[in-house]
This record gives C-alpha cells, structure tokens and sequence, in this order.
C-alpha cells in the first residue's frame, strides 16, 4: 500500500502537502525500478519552477531519470542529504530521501494531483 | 519511427529458475536475461568479495573441428590460434575486409583438431555464417551449438573453493585462460577459467537441458561462502571496472583493434593471409584517429553511453560506458578520444546534461583484484 496521507504523479512522485508548501519525492515503486540510486542532482533554492519543468536527475547504476516538478512553485530547499548518500531514495523513499520543498503558486493544480487509491490502481497495472 | 519486425526471444534453459528466484528479465541480444536479482550493488559486490553465480547461455558456442581447424581459423580470425597449446585460450577478434570488428571472442583449444569459438550473443549468428563462409575452404566444419549449449559462471574470489567440491577437474593446475573436460555436480561438462568480471573464476560449459543442475550444484555449494545470482547489470559494471570492452559500446563494426587499444590481439606477424590483414596493416602504418582510454569523473555526475566528450585542445570525443563504480565509489567510464588527449593525467570535459564535467585520463583497468 501506498500512503495515504500523500498525493502522486503519473511519473511516480509523490507530494505531501502542508499549508502552501509541498514536499516532492519519488515513490517506492519508482525507486524500486530504478534499482540502487548512486546519483541525485536538484535544484538550489530559489529556483522558480513552472509545472513539468525538470527539475532534476535521479540516476541508478544502470538509468537516469529526469524528476519533473509535479506543481509549480518556487524551490524552498533541496534535500543536500542525497549528495552524499543517494541510496537513502531506496532505503526511506517517503522520509529521508525526499527530494526539494516547494512553495505552491497555484493551488489549483494539487487538483490533478492523483489521490493514493488512484495510484496505488497504476502501479498495480504497470 | 519504425520498429523491426521482433523475433521471438530465446529463452535459457534456466529461465524458470531466474524467475523463481525473483530476477527482472529484460531483452539482450535477442535474449530474455536476467539483469538482477537481489539489485546490481549486492550483486556486484558479492562477485568481489565472494562469488557471484551466472548464466551465460546466450553466449554463442561454435565448435570447429577437422585436420584444417587451426588454419582456418588462423585465415578467418585476426589471431592465431595454431599456437594454442590444448587446453588453453586466447582473446581474438573476428573482423571484416575493411578491419571493422564484427565480435570479440574467446577461442578454446580442445583438441589437436578441435576448437571452440565463444562469440557474444547478440553476434552469434552473423559469426557463425562468417565462419562457416571462411572455413569452407579448409578441412574443417563447424558445428554451431550455441542454442545446444549452457554456459553458467562462478566468479570471485570464493569461486574456485565453491567449485573445487563440485569437480573432479584439478583447479589448481587449470590456469588462467585455460580448459579442462570433467564432471561438474555430475554433470559432464567443460571447465574453463575465464571470466568477464576482474575476478579469479570458471565458465561451466555443459549440454543445454543440464544447465539447471549445474547452477543448482553452485548455488548449493556456494551459498555458505555467500554466493548471489548475479544479472547483466552487475556483469557490466564488474567488466566495466576491470577495463574490458563490450561489443556494442566499446567495438562494433566501425571500430578497429588498433583504435580499442586491442592491437596486441591481432597477429600481422603470422604465416598466411587473414579476413582484414590488408586494413589492418595499412591501419597500423597510417595510425589511427581515436583511441579508446578510460576516464575517472573528477567532477559531479555520471559520464554515460554516449555523452560527447571534449579536450581544451579543441577534441572531441564520445563515451561508450559508463557507469558509478561501486568498488571504487566514483564515476569511471570510456570513451573515444582524439589520439593526443589520449595520454593519462590529461583533463577533459563530459558534457552531461549540457554542463561540462571535467575527467581525467586514467590507465585501466579501473579495478585490479589484489594479487592478480
């Protein structure tokens, strides 16, 4: 089961949303695609976000994945943990390997954001 | 865009078994494979540390037999395996007219008159129709076994004490690059100590169908020295350290030996003429204009497949691999450089992601095994 207190992408991150700020990770499922995550680089805080825009990479041994901003926003803070120990997006993929916080600039767009039960069907069929 | 149309993949004797164990298959060389199990960083380190257990299956196995074996593969191959005592292997090449590499192989001496040829999977069958093409004037055939053949590997530094209780084959007199008949968990098999990891270790030839029993054998005996199943995944990174090329990255039909830094394989100096001597002797009085060199990333990012490469003098290059290495724990590729930004210790730039990422030269391989 997926957590139920986040919101997901079609691209399998996740968003916690907490007053006009959101939390982006990727999700289990992601990471456990990807396989073991040696690399993360995001983005320095201030950078201005529109929505899809990359933000990121996120690679493993043998891929790398682009991260795309799920809403728009400006970055608040980057996760600097990830520099040096980028296995932490496997081991915590919803805690400690969160990826950057955002300040939301149109709350109307966490509407299209897919609620757990919505995404726990697509990985189900991926 | 259009798709070719998709033949149906081959399947290893032991697919059943990679599933059971919980590996992700994907294609290879026209090969449904496993590319982990347990996740390419265990995998890796096990076949390190301990052992690491294999299916090579895909591999093709060309055995070529007949009074005229030895010089018609001397005629057809860059190398020469004549001068193979029996028992032993070399590294050779099979290349075109115009000295363009169309696979790197493995070729085993059996016999006075017979010889097996291990080309890559995803070459088996083009080398098996150049073979078969070259040899047709010699008194030799070849017989084409690859879809008769399993091939499973035990590499690391455990391997040869996990196998030694599974065979009557002496390990300790089987050296380096060399081939011995024997039984193998009881299975009849043939016994060769190579490898494509960095890594002491055997490759365990058997018919097609007992391929299972032999991996079970290994695994068995492996498991209290910590043996893991190990995928494609790990395989590429563990050559990729120990500074081994891969056809499709590092060699293919627009590369020679010369430029790959694998001049040492070919034989210009033997008696009679070869498939690409001509190119091959003009390629080493003209020079070549690439040279394959490994690099370390010394700035922050991953150098990848492909990623352009360029020198302050103005070069340009192209990486052919590259991955994080994780005995190392840093970034560690190859690539094709301009000949004079070849030296080690020269700086060059990665364009990853349309940012410069400076690397320098480095000899290989990356990894060398303590003692080896």
């Amino acid at each position: 089961m997926v957590p139920t207190d986040l919101r997901y992408t079609r691209d399998h991150e996740w968003v916690r949303i907490d007053g006009d700020s959101a939390t982006v990770g990727v999700t289990a499922f992601a990471a456990e695609q990807l396989g073991d995550v040696v690399f993360v680089e995001l983005p320095e805080a201030g950078r201005v976000l529109v929505r899809q825009a990359v933000f990121g990479v996120v690679e493993s041994v043998k891929a790398v994945s682009d991260l795309f901003a799920p809403i728009a926003g400006a970055v608040e803070a980057s996760n600097d943990a990830l520099a040096g120990a980028p296995e932490l997006v496997n081991a915590d993929p919803y805690g400690i390997g969160w990826m950057i916080k955002l300040r939301i600039s149109d709350a109307a767009e966490l509407a299209d954001l897919l609620d757990p039960a919505t995404y726990e069907k697509l990985i189900a069929q991926a | 865009m259009t798709e070719a149309a998709a033949e149906p993949l081959h399947e290893t004797a032991l697919v059943d078994l990679h599933r059971s164990l919980g590996a992700r298959l994907i294609e290879f060389g026209g090969w449904l494979m496993p590319v982990q199990y347990s996740g390419i960083l265990d995998e890796h380190r096990a076949v390190r540390q301990r052992a690491g257990l294999f299916d090579l299956s895909h591999m093709g196995e060309l055995f070529v037999e007949g009074p005229g074996a030895g010089d018609a593969l001397a005629a057809a191959l860059v190398s020469d395996p004549r001068k193979l005592t029996i028992g032993r292997a070399q590294y050779s090449m099979i290349c075109a007219d115009d000295g363009g590499i169309v696979d790197d192989l493995i070729v085993y001496r059996l016999g006075v008159e017979r010889f097996l040829v291990v080309a890559n999977a995803g070459n088996a069958a083009v080398v098996s129709d150049a073979l078969t093409e070259r040899i047709a004037g010699w008194d030799a055939l070849l017989d084409d076994r690859s879809l008769a053949t399993s091939l499973v590997a035990i590499q690391g530094p455990a391997a040869a004490a996990i196998l030694a209780t599974l065979t009557d084959v002496d390990l300790r007199s089987l050296r380096y690059y060399a081939i011995a008949e024997g039984m193998v968990g009881g299975v009849p098999s043939l016994v060769a100590r190579t490898g494509y990891t960095g890594e002491d270790g055997f490759e365990v030839f058997t018919d097609w169908g007992r391929g299972p029993e032999v991996w079970a054998a290994l695994a068995s005996a492996g498991s209290a020295a910590g043996a893991l199943p190990c995928g494609l995944g790990a395989r590429d990174t563990l050559r990729l350290e120990a500074g081994m090329p891969l056809y499709g990255n590092e060699l293919d039909r627009g590369t020679n030996p010369y430029e790959a830094g694998l001049g040492r394989v070919v034989k210009l100096e033997k008696p009679g003429d070869f498939v690409g001597r001509e190119a091959l002797e003009r390629a080493t009085r003209e020079g070549i204009s690439r040279r394959l060199v490994g690099l370390t990333v010394t700035g922050r990012g991953i150098a990848r497949h492909g990623y352009p490469v360029r020198s302050h003098a103005g070069g340009i290059g192209v990486v052919t691999s590259g991955t994080q290495s994780p005995t190392l724990g840093r970034a560690i590729a190859m690539a094709y450089v301009n000949p004079a930004d070849g030296e080690p210790g020269t700086i060059l730039e990665v364009e990853v992601r349309d940012q410069g990422v400076a690397a320098e030269v480095v000899a290989m391989p990356f990894y060398r095994r303590p003692g080896g």
